[in-house]
């Protein structure tokens, strides 16, 4: 199961909730999202049974008319897939459509198809930098370095060495020398991390159970 | 299957089919013109309808293929028909029919017609499902049908079906409808735009965009495919496909799984982990050490169980048969007590752990098992198996640090990559919190030891001093040692019995004061150094080593003592024991001449001192004691303190966590050293007490847990935490040194000290090692034993050994070279990456120059050949980089810009010096060349100039550039 991966190891003791038996979307969205995802129907309908799930009031069973319903981002980020994620929030706006972290079931689909193991580097690529853009600029520039470097260590570094941590990193991964990087010096430096970051653990598909420090 | 077949097998709503049919009127609209086309045509048709009929079968042929399904379902009703299906097809043909009867106003009809045509079809479609599939299986023969049915059936029927046959093609493609060789070619074209559809479809799921417009072109592109595919062969790759997806994602999961089986088999990987993620790579280092150390002792006891110690349990002769296996007389009484068998003397003395209780039988028990030989190989196995491991782990951690890793963008890959998106428990997510501040710490030591910008001279002049000061402390310390050792030698030859308790106990009082206090000092000598933390660990461990030496010098200083005691004792007592059997031999003999021999209860045999169990005794003794004592540290020295801190801190004047007693780090120079002589120790023993690496494998299994809890429970991180070196090789390097150092008395006692005559495997022989010849006499053939005397003899082992000098010699200088040449070309790779990275902030400044006058000087880029391949390489990442800039909105746009123009950056005057000013103005095209598509999956961004910002396109929420539908 593609989804459960982001449960499975960790055991966070999740199970989807296997509803796909009773929902009246089923046909009609799986069909043409599954070329769409990377998910296949089954999974497609259970991932419309979580959504569902989080807001039974306002999501219906019956997505024929595909009605325009949209989840607040204090649902979605209380999954238990994201909750101990440090870039919750910035994840759920980089895939909502307003960028407010709205999503609509599309907007779901949409992320958990990325996030799932099946999605291609490239492509994690593309979605990593914008988790990591936090001002939605295009570039990751130093306050978003700042903001990354606070929610993964929890802010345990003194400010002096947030700033060197800061400066190092652009002093790495910066080709074209503007004090910012761009998509393509993202991606660069994504691309050239080692196999045991990029195959295993790599930015946004990790095993769960490798929380080394060093090699 | 096509996608549109998909899309019918379940049931189609209203949606998709309104989309379909607006879908299909759209392309009706193209129809239109090529029906009127082939009306026009049809006149000509009639006149030349001779020579039509001779091409028809012809053009239907090439036809065939570009049939959409609806005429080939029509044929297929002379295969498989449901009733409706049937129904349908009259209803169409009715329909062809009537087109054909009013042909002049076909084109506004026609186009309701097909409207009403198409969206009544799709419903028996949706209801068929699977029929679909056998049918058109069938469809390959209904085409050759096809093909022959105009002959068989009559003139004006054929001419009917080949208008039809036109008109289905006008509805399937553009162009199927004209004449032959424009069908070729455009067959060609189309099945080139199918593929390129198909493909589309395959990796839409690879587009960053939103699901709406994913959707959205996945209709159009499904809704083209599905119109051409019938033109173009089938495309069964969708199963395939959807196959393949499920297979590689079971296969992922199993990888997943069988990894993470494979991490939960590693003992205690979870542990260490989580201390690496507290307490930094170096505590770590200790435990992997603990744990490295633990598995070559579990080997360790396995040879001495498997080989030693259950051979003779099971097979030997039992407890009470011999004098060497009884407890004697004067010791029964208390050989069953705790205290007794706590010092491992007693009924522990006299059982199998130890040497003394080894029969010296050439053989035991049925299986012939040659127990002295045995004892004697696993003695030497020992030494030798551990001199192996540990030399061949140097040897690959070694390996492995020549190797290093590209550090080029380590912060980088710290920030982006080191949060596993998979952690979902919050516990997990804890330790890798602290894990990912760990070390980002580690690295920002190790940065700022790199910038540390020192005074050479002072730095040089202090850690000369502190080295001074080291070296006046371990001298004193060991001349202190040797003084105390030989005053208390003197003291044991005159007696002890005249002097107090001080002078008794001298050697081991200064012994653990020294122990104490040198530590402390050499902590804070080091500290006048000022080396990287991992450095100064070294240095630290290192001179407690060489302190610790001192101790195990007064240790062995003092075991050669007993030993030769021993030694002494035990002539008298061989002389004793002759006095004692004659006497024996002489009572009995006057008693009675023929009676069997006497029985005396082995117990009361009078026995030599034995000095091998002596010896073990005393090593057991030491790992047991030293264990105990780690363990009381533990527990006293960080567990009470720290609950003495965490509770009397609220009733306490100064605040305790973080003034004076504040909670202990972990020691690691301790530890690390502990250990190695511990294992010093093991190797020195175990050949006279068997039972000692069993000992050692329960120590370590103890300690490993008592010292994870206690690192958890009640320490803090070292203040400045330091990446351990990759290899523990400085470890390795020490425990290597303990090992040769541990080998020699071992080896000198086994080569030179004649054994005890009445205790032990080799009790009888003059040295221990004869067991080896004994056994070439008598279970090897006579000639084996000439070989093995000739080739021991010097003449022949000294020009072998001066071969191993010499060709170590020689490899060592080979390996050497490599290193050389393995660094040199590093150094290579990392300059040109420099100057890589230079050069492209030369180009982007370039682009940048070049982008804020755009119709001014422009650096001229064909300047040289060299330059513009040069050029070549890293105009695709250039390309990209100046779309980057400009990203579709507006206003974003012109902040960029202003801030590009506001930024000329250090390079900026470059080309106007170099090249730009000597030449003129070039042609823009260099700059501005389109990249090279980066594969599937990846928008390609176009470059633009931003004078001519108008580029339309580029998504909402990717606004770097068009997407690449590909």
């Amino acid at each position: 199961m593609t989804l459960l991966q982001l449960t499975s190891l960790t055991a966070a003791g999740v199970c989807l909730l296997d509803s796909a038996g009773h929902h009246r979307i089923s046909a009609f969205i799986s069909h043409n999202r599954k070329d769409c995802t990377f998910f296949t129907r089954k999974e497609i309908l259970r991932l419309h049974g979580r959504y569902h799930e989080m807001a039974p009031n306002i999501v219906p069973m019956d997505y024929t008319k595909d009605p325009d319903v949209k989840l607040p981002i204090q649902l979605i980020i209380n999954m238990p897939e994201l909750k101990e994620n440090p870039f919750k929030e910035r994840i759920v706006e980089a895939f909502s459509e307003d960028g407010d972290g709205n999503l609509s079931f599309n907007d779901f689909v949409d992320m958990f198809s990325v996030l799932s193991e099946m999605a291609p580097r490239e492509l994690k690529a593309i979605y990593a930098f914008k988790i990591y853009d936090f001002n939605t600029d295009n570039f990751i520039c130093k306050s978003d370095l700042e903001k990354t470097l606070n929610k993964l260590t929890r802010e345990e570094l003194t400010a002096e060495e947030i700033t060197l941590v800061c400066e190092k990193v652009i002093e790495e991964a910066d080709m074209d020398g503007d004090g910012k990087l761009a998509f393509a010096d993202f991606e660069n430096m994504i691309s050239k991390a080692p196999d045991f970051l990029r195959g295993v653990s790599s930015l946004l598909l990790p095993l769960g159970q490798k929380h080394t420090v060093s090699s | 299957m096509t996608a549109m077949d998909r899309i019918c097998n379940d049931e189609v709503f209203q949606v998709v089919l309104t989309c379909m049919v607006h879908n299909q009127q759209v392309s009706m609209g193209i129809d239109v013109d090529n029906e009127e086309d082939s009306a026009a045509e049809s006149e000509e048709e009639d006149k030349e309808s001779e020579k039509e009929k001779k091409v028809a079968p012809k053009t239907r042929k090439g036809n065939a293929r570009g049939r959409v399904r609806k005429d080939s379902e029509e044929e297929e009703e002379t295969r498989t028909a449901g009733q409706r299906r049937q129904r349908n097809r009259r209803a169409q043909r009715k329909q062809a029919g009537n087109e054909d009867s009013d042909s002049d106003d076909e084109s506004c009809k026609n186009k309701k017609n097909r409207a009403n045509q198409i969206s009544k079809q799709q419903e028996p479609k949706e209801d068929r499902g699977e029929d679909n599939k056998g049918g058109r299986k069938g469809r390959g023969k209904n085409e050759t049908k096809q093909g022959k049915k105009p002959d068989e059936k009559g003139k004006k029927e054929k001419d009917n079906k080949k208008k039809k046959d036109k008109n289905k093609n006008g509805s399937s493609s553009d162009s199927d409808s004209e004449e032959e060789p424009i069908t070729e070619e455009e067959l060609a074209k189309l099945k080139e735009e199918v593929e390129e559809k198909k493909k589309l479809i395959a990796t839409l799921r690879n587009k960053p965009w939103q699901m709406k417009k994913k959707l959205d072109v996945l209709k159009e592109a499904q809704l083209f495919v599905e119109k051409f595919e019938g033109a173009l062969g089938k495309g069964k790759g969708k199963k395939f496909y959807a196959y393949k997806v499920m297979m590689t994602k079971k296969w992922m999961k199993f990888q997943r799984d069988f990894e993470n089986f494979k991490t939960a088999c590693i003992p205690w990987e979870m542990k260490i982990k989580e201390i690496e993620s507290h307490f930094g790579s170096s505590v770590a280092s200790y435990f992997i050490f603990l744990r490295w150390m633990y598995g070559i002792n579990m080997i360790l006891f396995g040879l001495t169980f498997g080989l030693v110690m259950v051979p003779e349990a099971l097979m030997g002769k039992p407890y009470g048969t011999l004098p060497r296996k009884t407890v004697p007389r004067a010791e029964e009484g208390s050989a069953m007590n705790f205290a007794t068998l706590w010092d491992f003397s007693g009924l522990a003395q006299y059982s199998v752990l130890f040497y003394g209780y080894y029969n010296n039988q050439r053989t035991i028990g049925w299986l012939k098992f040659r127990l002295p030989l045995s004892y004697f190989l696993v003695g030497v196995g020992t030494i030798a198996y551990s001199f192996m491991v540990v030399i061949r782990t140097m040897a690959r951690n070694a390996n492995e640090e020549g190797g290093g890793d590209d550090t080029s963008f380590n912060f980088s890959w710290k920030m982006f990559t080191s949060w596993d998106y998979l952690i979902g428990n919050p516990e997990t997510a804890d330790n890798k919190f602290a894990s990912i501040t760990t070390s980002f710490k580690e690295a920002i030591l190790e940065e700022q030891e790199n910038r540390k910008e020192e005074n050479i001279h002072l730095t040089r002049f202090l850690r000369v001093l502190a080295n001074f000061l080291a070296l006046c402390t371990l001298a004193g310390s060991g001349y202190l040692i040797y003084f105390v050792v030989r005053r208390s030698q003197k003291f044991a030859l005159e007696g002890l019995d005249n002097y107090g308790w001080w002078e008794r106990n001298e050697v081991n009082m200064v012994m653990s004061l020294l122990g104490m206090f040198c530590p402390t000092l050499f902590d804070v000598i080091s500290s006048l150094e000022n080396y990287h933390p991992r450095i100064a660990l070294r240095w630290q461990l290192g001179r407690i080593f060489a302190l610790f030496l001192g101790n195990l010098y007064t240790f062995i200083i003092a075991l050669m003592d007993e030993i030769n005691l021993k030694l002494e004792e035990e002539k008298i007592v061989k002389y004793n024991m002759t006095i004692w059997e004659a006497s024996l031999y002489n009572g009995t003999i006057s008693e009675n001449a023929t009676a069997p021999p006497i029985q005396v209860d082995p117990a009361d045999v009078p026995r030599g001192p034995c000095w091998e169990t002596m010896v073990g005794q005393e090593f057991v003794r030491l790992t047991i004691s030293d264990t105990m004592t780690t363990y009381i540290t533990i527990l006293i020295g960080d567990f009470l303190r720290a609950v003495f801190v965490r509770f009397f801190n609220y009733c306490w004047c100064w605040d305790l966590e973080y003034g004076f007693p504040s909670y202990s780090e972990f020691d690691i120079s301790g530890n690390v050293l502990g250990l190695i002589f511990n294992q010093g120790m093991i190797w020195m023993g175990s050949f006279y007490a068997p039972c000692l690496p069993a000992i050692n494998v329960f120590r370590l299994h103890t300690s490993m847990y008592l010292q994870c809890w206690a690192v958890m429970c009640c320490n803090v991180p070292h203040e400045r935490v330091f990446k351990a070196s990759r290899s523990n090789n400085f470890y390795m390097a020490m425990l290597l040194f303990i090992l040769f150092l541990s080998t020699l008395p071992a080896v000198y006692t086994i080569v030179s000290i004649p054994p005890s005559f009445d205790c032990g495997p080799f009790s009888g022989k003059t040295r221990m090692f004869e067991v080896i010849s004994e056994t070439l006499e008598n279970d090897f053939p006579s000639w084996f034993g000439k070989v093995f005397s000739y080739a021991s003899n010097p003449g022949l082992i000294l020009p072998f050994i001066l071969l191993m000098v010499l060709s170590i010699y020689y490899l060592n200088a080979t390996s050497k070279s490599y290193k050389a040449a393995n660094l040199d070309l590093k150094k290579k790779l990392q300059s040109q990456a420099e100057e890589n990275k230079k050069r492209n902030k030369q180009k982007a400044q370039q682009s940048r120059e070049i982008d804020e006058n755009p119709l001014g000087t422009k650096p001229k880029q064909q300047g040289s050949k060299q330059d513009s391949t040069a050029d070549q390489g890293t105009q695709k990442g250039r390309g990209e980089k100046e779309s980057k800039k400009k990203p579709s909105h507006q206003p974003e746009t012109n902040l960029s810009q202003q801030s590009q123009q506001h930024s000329p950056g250090p390079n900026a005057h470059y080309f106007s010096h170099g090249r730009g000013g000597s030449l003129g103005p070039p042609p823009h095209i260099a700059v501005t060349r389109p990249p090279v598509p980066r594969g599937y999956g990846m928008p390609s961004y176009l470059p633009r100039n931003p004078c001519f910002e108008s580029y339309p396109g580029g998504h909402p929420r990717m606004p770097r550039g068009t997407p690449n539908y590909r």
